[in-house]
This record gives structure tokens, C-alpha cells and sequence, in this order.
């Protein structure tokens, strides 16, 4: 039982930086069509800024900034301006494949100008093992979740509380209408891009600390954050974070009770269940955009 | 009668294409021979990619695992003493009947949806080929794999096979000529162009679905096939969710849904690293790089390019015989 409690606790703080990844995957896709599959390597890069940031001298918390900062201009900025904008006009496909040649060239960035080995990196909560009923529960798992859950929240505020917020659905939902309306749906677009980079650059500090720095650490995280994304439903920032924890928690029981060695086919099967027999997710609507 | 110039092109590109192919491995090493056979085989590999998605507009990330089911199929039999013409027919037949029931969700869910099932399947072949270690010999692989005879004559020599791989790609290019212009290949496109339109007009479109995930699959486990006895060495590694995204990238890059777009595309992700290898680390770095750069400039590939350059050509040719009709039209009055 107390075991239980353990994974349950562990696998919903992997689950909520899943859910992070995957809702900044879904608010791409829903404003412009975008499926990143560099999302993983958008997850490593952050950390690997961060950690420049402090080698040239900076302290740990101006590095983090300067990181962020960092990923905002060239992950929000730079991905939607040089290769999203030319793109768009010529379907989904070819811009997949552009993110799958910018996932390889971020990772051979990092592995040339950086290095090929996994680096350590500062967790910025301290590792506390505490005890309730048996069971262990680290403060680093307790903090991930209660970071991230904070994050959601707020971005759910931002999103259908605010003037800015509602003016980004409208312009996801009906380009043309909003247009019509006066609302500037160029720069809501690139505010979701900008989100993007900001979620991706929390889940990196978050998860970095536990998986350790390493140009190749996005691949699973990318995968991750696709099915977490579908399995909530593509169209719901709620139904990524329901995706991320119910994968994070279904992940960390099938390595347990499951062959470890067919662990990875647990989410795949999860994955093609959800798509055939309730496409929409878990949480989501039907999407009405034809696309 | 002035001739066609797509078509000129066409055949002057084919007939240089020949010729190198034919005499260009003369003058290569080993490795560059190998090189040279795996673009053959791959290229097979896209250009069945290329039927399922360029010409019936269905998108599939699992042809990778078909290669996979292919290599599979000829290093198991082969290593039993079969010859290899009989792990063909059998690859041929089990990848056309998977590739037939992963068509069924296309009928249910499309585009990005159907990405992620045919990813997912792919990853599960991936996890088969790794874990089923009675079948498959897991992670030691399984090696020793001969090349075959044929008509008496082994083609152990590098050279030798090369010529196999090549007269393989030419048999499957003709045949899937000859299918993009049979009514079955006017289907396709009608399926990708319009299929509430196909389906109006009395096409089939649940059947031509299925057959153009069967039929691409297929291609695949040729492929594979073909590859087994290439590398003598078969373990899951070359078969992971890697080689699928690579496999479409190759159709992408290329130009996808043009006949020519595969061999192109496979030349551009088998040959271009290769040539790049005098930047020793970097080469990967630069090969992104030009794929983006090509991406962003022409969406719709090398090819692309070169269509949209005849498309303007033609347009220019129309519009001045406008003008000169219109001229004399206007002498007459």
C-alpha cells in the first residue's frame, strides 16, 4: 500500500511536467497548426542555456532568468518568425518534417557547442524525504506538482479571465471572425508561442534536476508529451494536464507491476485505445475545425 | 509540334540516372557500394511511403517497422536454409495484410490523429523486435545472414549485389508506374484530392484506403527483404521510430506525390551525410540545417521547386499566345 502511495505521488509529478510540455503541444496546434516534434528538444534546451548562463559567472537564480529569457526569444520568438511563418500556408506535414530536421539540429547543437555528456543541474527545491503512513514522499516530487499546478492555473486565468486571454481563443477558434472583430490574431498567435517557451522553459527547470542535462533527453519527453496531449483530448488545456498525470501515474505502475521490458508499450496501447475509440480524449470536445 | 517539356525532362533525367547508376559503381570502394545499395533499398521504402501518403494522401509513421518485418522475415528464413526468393513472397504477403489492418483506424481518425496510431504501432514493432528474443534473438541479433543465388551465381561480392538492389528498385519503379496510371492509381489521387467527391462519384474509398496502406506496406517488406542480406546483420536498432520519421522525410524532402520524389529524397538523407563526413562532427548539424533551409524555402520539396519553375514557364507560354491571338484579332477588325 505504502508503495502505491510512492508511485502514485512520483508519477504525478513526472504527469504534471508532462502536462506543462503538453499544453504548450496543444496551444501550438489549436492557434496554428503547428505539430512541434521538437517539443522534447524545446524541453532540453532551456537547462542547457540556464547552465551557460551560470558558467559565464551569472548566480544561479540571474541564470535562470537570463535561460528563460533565452528560450522566450529563440523558442518563441525565433521558431515562430524563421520556420513557422514561411510554412503555414503549405499544410501541416511539411512544417512536421521541418520540426523533426530543427529536433535533430538542436540536439546536435547541444552535443557539438556543449558537450555529449549529461550534465548535473541545481534542483531549486531542496530534497526532503518525508514520511506519512509508511509511505515516503519526497519534498522535490511535492514541489514539481505544487509548481506546476500553480503554472496551470495561472495560464487558465490567463486564458478565460482576461481580455488578452479570451482574444487568443477567439483567434484559435475562428481566425476569420476574430479578424473581423478587430482582434490582432498575428500577435495572440505569437503570444502562444511565447507561452510555449515559458512552459516548456518551467518544465525544464523541473525536470532537468531528476533526469540530469543531456542533448538526448527530450526524445521521451517529446513522446510523452504527444500522448499526454491526445489522451487528454488535443483541444483542452484541462485534458493535457488529466493526459500528463494519468500517463505519468500509468507509467510508474506498469514499470512495477508490469514486464519492465514491454513497460513502454503501456502509454502506446493507452494511446491507440484513446484514438480509436474516443479520438476527441478523455476530456476533450469533438474538434469542429476541418482541417 | 513542340515537344513536352516536363516530359523531356523526365526522360533526360532518367536516362542520366541510368547511367550513373549503371557505371558509377565501377568506380566505388566497398563502402561506397553499400552506400549506393542502401539508397537502392531505402528508396523502395519511400517510394511505397510515398504511394500510401503523396498519391492517397493517408499519413503513415510506420514504415519503418514494415523495413523492420521485411529484414525479419529474410534473416529468419534465410538463416533456416530458405532461399530468399521465398522470404519475399512471404514479407510481400505479411506486410500487405498488417498493412491492411492498420489502414482500418485511416477509416476512423485522419491526419494528425493517424500520425500518432501508425507512431504508436511503430514503437509497439519496435518493443516485439526487441523483447520476442525466441524469434527475433532480441538485442544479440541475428547474424550471418547470406546473400542469395540467383540463377546460379552468388552475389556475395558487393558489387554483385549492388546490381540486385538495383534491378529490385527497377522492377518495383516499373510496376508502381504502371499502378499510378491504372484506374486503381486515379483512385488514389481522387481519395487525397476530394474523397467526399470520389466517394460520390462511385470510388470505393473504404477498399482504395485499405489498399494503399496494404500496397505501401508491402513495399516496405520488400525493402526490408532486400536489406537483411545487405547489412548480414539484423537487431532491432536500425528499426526504431527513427527510420519511419526518416522514411517520411525522404518522401517530404523529395517532393511528395511525384514519381521521381522518393529516389530524390533518399538520395538527399542516405548520400548528403555521407558526403558531409569531411565536417566530421557537424554533419549532422549541417544536414539539418539544409533540410530546414530547403523546407522553409520550398514546402512541396526539391521537386517543388522544379514544378513551380515549369508552371510559370507554361503560364508565360499561354499568356504570350494570348496576347498574339488578341493582336491579330485585332488586325482583322
Amino acid at each position: 500500500m505504502s508503495e502505491l502511495i510512492n508511485l502514485i505521488v512520483s508519477g504525478c509529478a513526472t504527469g504534471a511536467i508532462y502536462a506543462l510540455v503538453a499544453i504548450g503541444f496543444t496551444l501550438l496546434w489549436q492557434t496554428s497548426q503547428t505539430i512541434n516534434f521538437a517539443q522534447g528538444e524545446f524541453v532540453m534546451l532551456p537547462a542547457f542555456f540556464m547552465l551557460a548562463a551560470v558558467n559565464i559567472g551569472l548566480p544561479f537564480w540571474v541564470g535562470i532568468l537570463a535561460g528563460t529569457a533565452l528560450s522566450l526569444l529563440i523558442l518563441g520568438v525565433g521558431f515562430k518568425r524563421i520556420i513557422v511563418d514561411p510554412m503555414l500556408r503549405h499544410g501541416t506535414l511539411p512544417l512536421a518534417i521541418a520540426t523533426m530536421a530543427l529536433s535533430l539540429f538542436l540536439k546536435e547543437s547541444v552535443k557539438e557547442f556543449y558537450s555529449a555528456e549529461a550534465q548535473p543541474f541545481p534542483s531549486i527545491i531542496p530534497n526532503v524525504d518525508l514520511h506519512f503512513w509508511g509511505a515516503t514522499v519526497s519534498t522535490q516530487s511535492l514541489g514539481v506538482l505544487a509548481l506546476a499546478i500553480l503554472a496551470v492555473i495561472a495560464l487558465q486565468f490567463l486564458l478565460t479571465r482576461t481580455s488578452v486571454g479570451r482574444q487568443m481563443q477567439a483567434a484559435a477558434q475562428n481566425p476569420t471572425t476574430a479578424r473581423i472583430l478587430g482582434i490582432p490574431v498575428e500577435r495572440m498567435i505569437m503570444y502562444t508561442f511565447l507561452i510555449n517557451a515559458a512552459l516548456v522553459s518551467l518544465a525544464s527547470l523541473l525536470v532537468t534536476p531528476v533526469y540530469l542535462a543531456k542533448f538526448s533527453s527530450g526524445e521521451t519527453l517529446g513522446l510523452a508529451a504527444f500522448i499526454a496531449a491526445i489522451v487528454g483530448g488535443f483541444n483542452q488545456v484541462r485534458g493535457a494536464i488529466a493526459g500528463g498525470l494519468l500517463l505519468g501515474i500509468v507509467d510508474n505502475l506498469a514499470a512495477t507491476y508490469i514486464s519492465t521490458q514491454y513497460r513502454a508499450a503501456v502509454p502506446l496501447v493507452l494511446l491507440i485505445v484513446v484514438i480509436l475509440f474516443r479520438p476527441q480524449g478523455l476530456l476533450g470536445s469533438a474538434e469542429e475545425r476541418t482541417v | 509540334m513542340k515537344p513536352d517539356l516536363p516530359r523531356l525532362l523526365g526522360l533526360v533525367g532518367l536516362v542520366i540516372a541510368a547511367g550513373l547508376l549503371l557505371v558509377m559503381p565501377f568506380g566505388l570502394g566497398k563502402y561506397g557500394l553499400f552506400i549506393l545499395s542502401q539508397w537502392a533499398v531505402m528508396s523502395i521504402a519511400a517510394i511505397g511511403l510515398n504511394l500510401t501518403l503523396g498519391y492517397a494522401g493517408q499519413v503513415s509513421l510506420a514504415q519503418g517497422a514494415f523495413v523492420g518485418f521485411g529484414a525479419y522475415t529474410g534473416a529468419i528464413l534465410t538463416t533456416h536454409g530458405w532461399p530468399l526468393i521465398v522470404a519475399l513472397v512471404l514479407a510481400i504477403v505479411l506486410c500487405f495484410v498488417i498493412g491492411w489492418c492498420l489502414g482500418y483506424p485511416a477509416l476512423r481518425v485522419q491526419h494528425h490523429y493517424l500520425a500518432f496510431v501508425t507512431l504508436a504501432f511503430s514503437t509497439l514493432a519496435f518493443l516485439v523486435f526487441r523483447n520476442e528474443e525466441w524469434l527475433t534473438k532480441g538485442i544479440y541479433g541475428i547474424d550471418g545472414v547470406p546473400r542469395p543465388e540467383i540463377f546460379g551465381l552468388s552475389t556475395d561480392s558487393a558489387l554483385r549485389f549492388y546490381f540486385v538492389c538495383l534491378a529490385a528498385l527497377a522492377i518495383v519503379s516499373a510496376l508502381v508506374w504502371w499502378l499510378i496510371r491504372s484506374p486503381w492509381g486515379r483512385a488514389f489521387v481522387a481519395l487525397r484530392e476530394n474523397p467526399i467527391r470520389a466517394l460520390s462519384l462511385g470510388v470505393d474509398t473504404r477498399r482504395y484506403i485499405l489498399m494503399a496502406f496494404a500496397i505501401g506496406s508491402a513495399l516496405g517488406g520488400v525493402s526490408g527483404v532486400l536489406y537483411a542480406p545487405l547489412v548480414e546483420f539484423i537487431d532491432p536498432t536500425p528499426f526504431t521510430l527513427g527510420l519511419s520519421l526518416n522514411l517520411l522525410l525522404m518522401v517530404i524532402v523529395g517532393g511528395q506525390g511525384f514519381f521521381a520524389g522518393p529516389y530524390l529524397g533518399a538520395a538527399i538523407a542516405m548520400l548528403l551525410p555521407e558526403w558531409l563526413r569531411f565536417a566530421q562532427g557537424y554533419y549532422l548539424l549541417i544536414y539539418a540545417v539544409f533540410v530546414l533551409a530547403l523546407l522553409v524555402y520550398s514546402p512541396t520539396g526539391l521537386l517543388g521547386i522544379l514544378d513551380r519553375y515549369l508552371t510559370a514557364r507554361s503560364t508565360r507560354a499561354a499568356s504570350a499566345k494570348r496576347a498574339a491571338a488578341s493582336a491579330t484579332l485585332g488586325d482583322a477588325t
